[in-house]
């Protein structure tokens, strides 16, 4: 379990990394938290000749309240942005996080363990778009916006448009990923995250995060709710969506739009649960998230 | 005798070392100039070995030698048989011990090729990769059924057959106790396979000196002595001239006995050929592969009941699967085969097994070795009987306990160690009484919430069920009691050794050969002798797992440690003792009889100022002018052997409450208690230590661990990302008491207790799950193991769709 040999360089730029990017292309790998990359090399299923460490660029590690908007072209203003090297653990311990984005509060701890927290970052867990992880849910819940950049300029695209099937991201291999801008809480909205695990801090067997946006009547708006661990790509559930919109959240309404998740997810099956398995926990998560994000966006939860 | 020590809870004299970083591990000697192996495996289960073509590897820089079979020479032979079988009558077995490195055809995924010795393991891993292996794929036979079936393809040709072992074993006569039944359950059970998963991997270091002619190896076996034996006789070199040092070991379980596995016997020899120190540390993913694993097996069993619950026989007719190769014997399907039979008074008993080879990794035992299996299969029969029977699950084990007045024992078939089965002492009831009371069991078990209604409004406090969780997303939690219980035979022969001697400081060394892997050693031997010779138990220094130091010996497993090397240096300290008291009784002019023996100093009874101390004793036994008079020895040591006539029974009862959510199948159990007893107990707190590790490992073996291996003998899942174990947030605290009675066999009265937490678990598991899900699902019954919450849902999907209305 050695890897094996590469080329190492620890650029402290954002410029410079996106240089030896470019100059190595797809030999080359920005390492992040290495909490992914390094295993995947210690297994040689990952062996890339060059690796450009980003942990020295400074620039890239930040939290703060998107205020300016508009000025980059990125969305906003409200709301936060999250520097792609930021670690894990800032973001789970942000009170600012907690204020503009208290989804991905509730979210982060169903991360691995604090160690690992620790050491792995946010942007590092969305571009590795492990269809198991958290991150990349929360992201497509809260319409988020990542900054991606490359020697010849930058782009915002939204998580939908980022996250393209296993492990897949619309991030070219001489691009790198620079922040995420996450929307603010917003008027009658109310998120909620679920997840099953067999231990503290395994990958889920299933999740979701959702966000529910509600009419001045009551009545379903918008329902993104966003799946981990049951498919190919982290995905949105649309059809459970549409059985949502317009209606109130009423039990009825909820168990409903819990089954046509189940039913349209076409979950994976693996040692750890069966396609029926998954299929019924969806189903009760859904359920429950549902219930929750429900009473959090009318006020009573 | 003062007893200040024995029996007393006190820390463990390693801790401070082992806590601080500070102890040596194999990895951890780093000898100049050493070079790293690296293993070429195979990667198919089966298949013909065509060649290999190493020349590429070989010029890869920093490579030092590739080695294949043919390479070896004479010194390619198959490994020893470990443990030959017991003389049952009309007994089948065919050894087929392990290959250094295949030869004509590979047997497992992972099964070593070539080596590969380099600089650095990151080169010798590069140079792997050069290695061009030409293998010719062979159908594999990956399960044990399919194994023994018809037109399997064969695994060893001159076999000709996958059957590597039968064996029948039987007490009365099952048939005749069968017509008489007034319930005859029937039931097939499987038990999967799993690893030992110890924290620290295997390691090997060999150290060849061409100046002084020795060979050093520093492995991280169980049993240093056996290894240096065979070593120096593979070799051709003296036993002198080989010492292994089994240093501070990350746990061994089993799988580190002397095994003479590739990397063990292959290094040695590598380093003699180059004159350079040569290290192999197995890392997470070839433990996968290249350490032994264990537990599958498959029941057909049969329990005869009367009608008010009394066992009047069982049948058992199982396989079990060895893997590629058998070196250890017949150990474990008779441990399983003997382990069965419990507390409980069987009358009549046939028991059958038929050993297959597989194309999987070796089987060897791990902690509970076989008796796992046994007990789940006897504890399974015992609940299905007692439900069909409207019987209390507790009351069904009463009925059929053996009496305190019934032993020794005697089953009437034989046990490993080749000795009759015969159990040495034992009183079952009282530590059913204690669990029973520790764990609120009550006869008519907890109460249940409606099936599959809405609302049981009470918020799931002590001992009822509930609903987890805020709002409308609470989830459902039944609870569920289980209470099973087992016996284990620890502490067979055939002897250890050990060395006690009191230093001219005062301090005593007391060596011993045993290995150690982190039992707690260096303070139970401690004490035991401490309390002899009178000195604090921080003044006895304790030397275990260098052949240097001591010549004779086995090592440590089958529960063995404390009872055989225990009353072995209980034995060598009793000598030493009075080697003291005679000496001094001769320097301070004092009949022995007035001397007492206290905080490292003889004192004369009554006269305060009249005392000499024990390293001024010591120095005065090993006079530097005059002689030794015919008849006595220098010093004030003594070695001593204890071998005991045959194994020490220990037993126990361990009850859990689990809480199931019916609709994820997720189980948490939230209380556990063990009652047991290990005989005479020398540290509670060690072995309560010893409980709490066991019963963690039962835990993952009965709801985590699993392996993900396909019919062609693929394993999907070698890491620890989906080889699950029990971490501590999923092991509850656990709840012990002790019950003593002593083992006759021994002068200390000790039972083994190393195996003992992870035995039951397994059985527990699946009877507290079947009571909490008793009316949720009614009908399921928990017949293999590992049961995982994928498995528990879909019993709990079949059982409401087939247990009609009252589940619905
Ligand atoms: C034991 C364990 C348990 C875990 N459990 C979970 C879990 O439950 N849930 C979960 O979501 N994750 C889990 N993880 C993964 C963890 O969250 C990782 O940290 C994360 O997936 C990757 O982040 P990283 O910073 O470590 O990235 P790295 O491993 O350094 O990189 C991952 C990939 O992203 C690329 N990359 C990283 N940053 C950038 C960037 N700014 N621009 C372009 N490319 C970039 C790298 O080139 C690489 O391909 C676990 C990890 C471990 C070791």
């Amino acid at each position: 379990m050695k890897p094996a040999s590469f080329e190492y360089h620890a650029p402290d730029s954002v410029e410079e990394a996106l240089g030896l990017l470019t100059e190595h292309g797809w030999d080359a790998k920005a390492l992040a938290g290495g909490q992914s990359l390094i295993p995947a090399m210690n297994f040689r299923l990952a062996r890339p000749a060059v690796l450009v460490d980003l942990n020295l660029i400074d620039e890239l590690a930040f939290i703060r309240r998107n205020e300016n908007g508009g000025g980059d072209g990125g969305p906003g203003p409200g709301g936060v942005r999250i520097g792609a090297m930021t670690r894990q653990r800032a973001v789970e311990k942000s009170e600012l996080v907690a204020e503009l984005a208290p989804l991905l509060t509730e979210m982060m701890p169903h991360i691995a363990h604090p160690q690992i927290r620790n050491r792995g970052t946010f942007g590092g867990s969305a571009v590795h778009a492990d269809p198991a992880s958290e991150i990349p849910a929360a992201l497509l819940a809260l319409d988020a916006s990542c900054r991606v950049r490359g020697v010849e300029g930058e782009r915002w695209v939204r998580a939908e448009e980022f996250f393209l099937g296993l492990f897949g991201t619309s991030l070219e291999p001489d691009e790198l990923l620079i922040e995420i801008a996450l929307p603010g809480p917003r008027e009658l909205t109310g998120c909620a995250f679920r997840e099953i695990s067999r231990r503290q801090g395994d990958y889920a067997l299933a999740g979701l995060a959702i966000r529910l946006t509600l009419d001045v009547k009551g009545r379903i708006q918008e329902a993104r709710l966003a799946y981990l661990g049951v498919g190919g790509a982290p995905a949105l559930a649309a059809s459970a969506a549409a059985v949502l919109i317009g209606e109130k959240p009423t039990a009825t309404v909820v168990e409903d739009a819990a089954r046509t998740a189940a039913g349209e997810l076409e979950p994976m099956e693996d040692m750890h649960a069966s396609a029926a398995y998954r299929s019924r926990l969806v189903e009760i998560l859904t359920r429950e998230a549902l219930a929750t994000a429900a009473e959090r966006a009318s006020g009573s939860g | 005798m003062s007893s200040r020590y024995f029996g007393a809870r006190i820390r463990r004299n390693e801790d401070e070392a082992l806590l601080t970083g500070r102890a040596t591990f194999v990895d951890d000697v780093q000898l100049p100039g050493t070079l790293h192996a690296a293993f070429v495996r195979s990667d198919l289960a089966h298949g013909l070995l065509r060649g290999v073509d190493a020349a590429a590897a070989l010029e890869r820089p920093g490579v030092m030698g590739v080695f294949t079979a043919a390479d070896l020479g004479e010194y390619w032979q198959p490994g020893p048989l470990l443990v030959p079988p017991a003389p049952i009558e009309g007994l089948t077995f065919h050894a087929r011990t392990q290959v250094p490195l295949a030869r004509e055809k590979v047997r497992h995924v992972g099964e070593p090729i070539a080596v590969v010795v380099a600089e650095s393991r990151y080169v010798a891993e590069d140079a792997v990769e050069d290695v061009i292996v030409d293998l010719e794929p062979l159908e594999a036979v990956a399960d044990v059924r399919a194994a023994l079936a018809e037109g399997a393809p064969v695994i060893h040709e001159d076999l000709g057959s996958n059957l590597a072992a039968h064996a029948v074993q039987t007490k009365g006569d099952y048939d005749a106790a069968r017509a008489t039944a007034d319930l005859v359950l029937g039931r097939d059970f499987t038990y999967d396979r799993g690893v030992s998963a110890a924290m620290e991997n295997r390691g090997v270091l060999a150290q060849w000196d061409e100046r002084s002619a020795q060979l050093t190896v520093w492995d991280t076996t169980q049993a240093p002595i056996p290894i240096r034996n065979g070593l120096a006789s593979m070799l051709g070199l003296s036993e002198s001239q080989v010492r292994v040092v089994a240093p501070f070991i990350g746990g061994g379980f089993g799988p580190k006995i002397m095994m003479f596995y590739p990397d063990e016997v292959l290094l040695p020899w590598i380093s003699m050929r180059l004159d350079r120190p040569v290290k192999w540390i197995e890392d997470r993913f070839e433990n996968f592969f290249s350490t032994t694993q264990e537990r599958g097996q498959l029941h057909e069993a049969e329990i005869a009941l009367s009608s008010d619950g009394r066992i009047l026989g069982v049948k058992d007719v199982f396989v079990h699967d060895t893997g590629a190769y058998d070196p250890y014997g017949l150990t474990l399907p008779i441990n399983t085969q003997c382990t069965l039979l419990g507390p409980y008074d069987v009358p009549n008993y046939y028991s059958e097994f038929r050993v297959a080879f597989t194309n999987r990794p070796i089987v060897t035992p791990i902690r509970g070795a076989g008796r796992q299996q046994g007990v789940f299969i006897m504890e399974r029969l015992l609940d299905l009987g007692a439900r069909e029977l409207g019987l209390d699950r507790a009351e069904i084990r009463r009925r059929n306990f053996l009496s305190p007045d019934a032993f020794p024992h005697d089953h009437e078939i034989l046990f490993q160690d080749f000795a009759p089965l015969v159990y040495d002492s034992g009183d079952y009831e009282p530590a059913l009484d204690k669990a029973i009371e520790l764990i609120g069991y009550e006869p008519e078990g907890p109460v249940q919430s409606e099936p599959g209604g809405a609302s049981p409004a009470e918020d799931g406090g002590e001992g009822t069920d509930g609903e987890d969780g805020e709002g409308s997303s609470r989830r459902k939690r039944l609870r569920g009691t289980g209470i099973v219980s087992y016996i284990e035979g620890t502490g067979i022969g055939p002897y250890e050794g050990a060395r006690v001697r009191v230093e001219a400081s005062g301090k005593v060394c007391l060596v011993t050969g045993v290995g150690t892997q982190g039992q707690g050693h260096f303070t139970s031997f401690a004490q035991i002798v401490a309390d002899q010779l009178g000195v604090g138990v921080t003044d006895v220094r304790v030397v275990t797992g260098d052949t240097r130091e001591f010549h004779w010996g086995t090592g440590t497993f089958a529960s063995r440690g404390a009872v055989v090397a225990g009353n072995a240096c209980h034995a060598a300290a009793v000598a030493v003792r009075e080697k003291i008291l005679r000496k001094a009784s001769e320097i301070l002019e004092v009949a022995e009889e007035d001397l007492m023996l206290t905080e490292g100093v003889v004192r004369v009874q009554g006269v305060p100022d009249l005392s000499i101390g024990l390293g001024e004793l010591a120095l005065r036994s090993n006079p530097l002018r005059g002689a030794v008079e015919p008849g006595t020895e220098p010093g004030l040591e003594a070695t001593s052997y204890f071998g005991p006539r045959r194994g020490a029974t220990a037993s126990g009862v361990h009850a859990m409450v689990v809480s199931v959510d019916p609709e994820t199948a997720m189980v948490e159990i939230e209380r556990y208690v063990v009652v047991h007893d290990c005989g005479t107990v020398i540290n509670p707190l060690i072995v309560e230590g010893q409980i709490h590790g066991g019963v963690a490992h039962g835990i993952g073996n009965a709801f985590y661990e699993e392996l993900d291996c396909d019919s062609e003998g693929q394993l999907h899942n070698a890491s620890f990302m989906d080889y699950l174990l029990p971490t501590a947030t999923d092991v509850p605290p656990i709840r012990t008491a002790h019950i003593e009675t002593p083992s006759p066999l021994n002068p200390l009265g000790i039972k083994g207790v190393g195996e003992a937490g992870a035995i039951p678990v397994a059985a527990l598991f699946a009877q507290a799950v079947e009571d909490a899900l008793k009316e949720w699902a009614p009908g399921l019954e928990v017949r293999d193991i590992p049961l995982s919450p994928n498995r528990l849902f879909a019993l709990i999907e079949e059982a409401r769709a087939g247990g009609g209305e009252e589940g619905a």
